[in-house]
């Protein structure tokens, strides 16, 4: 195992460095976008395929309406959606709600993480009932929290703010405490103040692992936003997909699948590109 | 991992401390709900939610329904395995397939599990295919990834011995590829089999009504019947763990033989 990653290690780096003595001896551009042209190219080569069948299959009705609407008529309602102002809607109220779920999980699990990082003592304290709380997945607390709290707005809250909760609190904790040693004793042989400690040495050398967490706490928000919209909701993407399949309008139920996809991936690729930002901060700062 | 195996064992201090925060709140939880604070149909006595579980398991029905649940389970994670193992192989020899569906793979990895849930019942109906379906979906995914990571990390070394000994594609599959992805691969049946069970819940959730686990907890809530749905959540919980410390240790023993 250690082979394998050793070698592949070296492979990356083998690889960055070209990367960058590239960039270094004036990059040769034409060669990144005739590249970038024949990725392209490849990529095309599915919906090549895929649409002329699509297309034709569904023109001969070689498959039902609802099991596989026309082409046309998905791009057709997508317009029809957006020009209504219908998809925004839907789309902002579940931004809405994953932002606020998400903000208020993270902010608490920032809290514990820390402080679970920070003391042992509190780690002893808290860490098995945090475990079997995290051991059961969102989705299985839904319908207990549907009996609690009703199905209004604090019930897709307090859902997505556990579905963040978990991940930031285990990084969190685990970022903190595993701040080397060593670090820490040139910092105490420095007479840091607490203070002094958390900004030059804990907070460098946490700040990565917190933002994979929050990053991770990201993705269950969106995961979890969408099985409680479609166990409870009148509004949102999730209910937009429970509307179409109750109605079999295949097309509306593919609009919200693509949107939902969408914002998942754009969402999650902000947050790496800020991820590796901050990893090459902490590399530059050691 | 490693800084466990350097500090002493957790003392029994810390065990003990451990016990304080859950038994607090379970006599919070006895003395909310016997006292009359919390109305008890919310938050119903702990022995209650015993005597249902006894009940439950004395009429066989829990039984029942993890067993049910279990077999789904099982079922779709063997479709979805096996299919995740052969894409990702395809993905990770083939450049050619590499280049032509990759991008694809990530963006559709993209779109939250269960949104795929209405799509798949209204392509595979309601009943026991469907569920089958998402959850071999669920599988899957975290398959092929590990698959293709595995096997992209074939030593080439390895593959220069292959070379030597005039190995055929097969072979070269067969004897190197395969075992060298086998850690990798395992992590990815492991985590196929994490996501196979959380999507067992949800189509049981979603799909039509039927026995199984998520089926119990659906129904606990409809009947608003808080027992039910704790003791579901409870069972749900243990089999997600047991799935997992038991995806661990086969993990470690299987890749033992491994001394590089």
């Amino acid at each position: 195992m250690s082979d394998a990653v050793l070698e592949t290690g070296l492979g990356s780096r083998r690889l960055t460095s070209a990367d960058g003595a590239r960039r270094l001896f004036g990059a040769r551009l034409g060669q990144r976008v005739a590249r970038r042209a024949a990725a392209a190219g490849w990529l095309l080569i599915v919906p090549a395929v895929a649409l002329p069948v699509w297309i034709v299959g569904s023109e001969r009705g070689w498959l039902a309406q609802q099991i596989l609407p026309r082409p046309a008529d998905v791009l057709h309602t997508f317009g029809e959606m957006v020009a209504s102002g219908e998809l925004a809607q839907h789309a902002g109220i579940s931004l809405l709600r994953v932002l606020f779920g998400f903000a208020v999980g993270s902010g608490a699990a920032l809290v514990l993480g820390s402080a679970m990082g920070l003391s042992r003592r509190v780690d002893e304290y808290v860490r098995p009932l945090f475990t079997a709380i995290a051991q059961v997945p969102a989705l299985a607390w839904i319908p207990l929290a549907m009996l609690l709290l009703g199905i209004g707005e604090t019930l897709k809250i307090v859902v997505i703010a556990k579905a963040a909760f978990v991940p930031v609190v285990m990084n969190t904790s685990a970022g903190i405490a595993n701040v080397p040693r060593s670090l820490v004793e040139v910092g105490e042989s420095f007479r840091f103040t607490p203070l002094q400690m958390l900004r030059h040495v804990v907070l460098p050398g946490a700040v990565p692992p917190i933002f994979t967490g929050l990053r991770y706490g990201l993705t269950h928000a969106w995961i979890a936003l969408v099985s409680v919209e479609l166990l409870a909701s009148s509004e949102g993407l999730g209910y937009l997909l429970v509307w179409g399949r109750q109605m079999f309008w295949l097309d509306t139920v593919l609009v919200a699948m693509i949107v939902i996809g969408v914002i998942g991936f754009v969402s999650d690729k902000i947050l790496a590109v800020v991820e590796t930002r901050l990893q090459r901060w902490r590399t530059d700062g050691v | 991992m490693a800084s466990d195996s350097i500090d002493p064992a957790p003392s029994a201090a810390a065990f003990r401390r451990g016990l304080v925060l859950p038994l607090v709140l379970l006599a919070a939880w006895e003395v909310g709900s016997h006292s009359g604070l919390v109305n008890p149909q919310f938050l119903p006595p702990l022995e209650k939610v015993g005597q249902v579980a006894w009940q439950e398991l004395r009429n066989g029905e829990l039984t029942f329904a993890l067993a049910t649940s279990l077999k789904r389970d099982l079922l779709g994670f063997a479709l979805g395995s096996g299919v995740g193992i052969v894409i990702g192989l395809l993905l990770g020899l083939s450049s050619v397939a590499d280049r032509i569906f990759t991008t694809w793979f990530n963006g559709l990895k993209q779109i939250a599990l269960l949104a795929w849930i209405p799509l798949i019942s209204l392509w595979f109906g309601f009943d026991e295919t469907a569920k089958i379906v998402f959850i071999g979906l669920a599988a899957a995914i975290p398959v092929i990834l590990n698959t293709v990571e595995g096997v992209r990390a074939t030593s080439t070394r390895l593959l220069e011995v292959g070379d030597i000994f005039k190995f055929n594609r097969l072979q070269f599959v067969w004897s190197i590829y395969l075992p060298s992805a086998t850690p990798s691969l395992l992590t990815g049946l492991h985590l196929g089999l994490i996501y196979a069970w959380l999507a067992t819940i949800g189509a049981e959730y979603f799909m039509a009504a039927g026995p199984g686990i998520g089926g119990l907890i659906i129904s606990g809530r409809e009947r608003f019947e808080m027992a039910l749905v704790l003791l579901g959540i409870v069972v749900v919980g243990l089999v997600g763990f047991c799935v997992d410390r038991g995806a661990s240790w086969l993990e470690r023993r299987l890749v033992s033989w491994r001394t590089v």
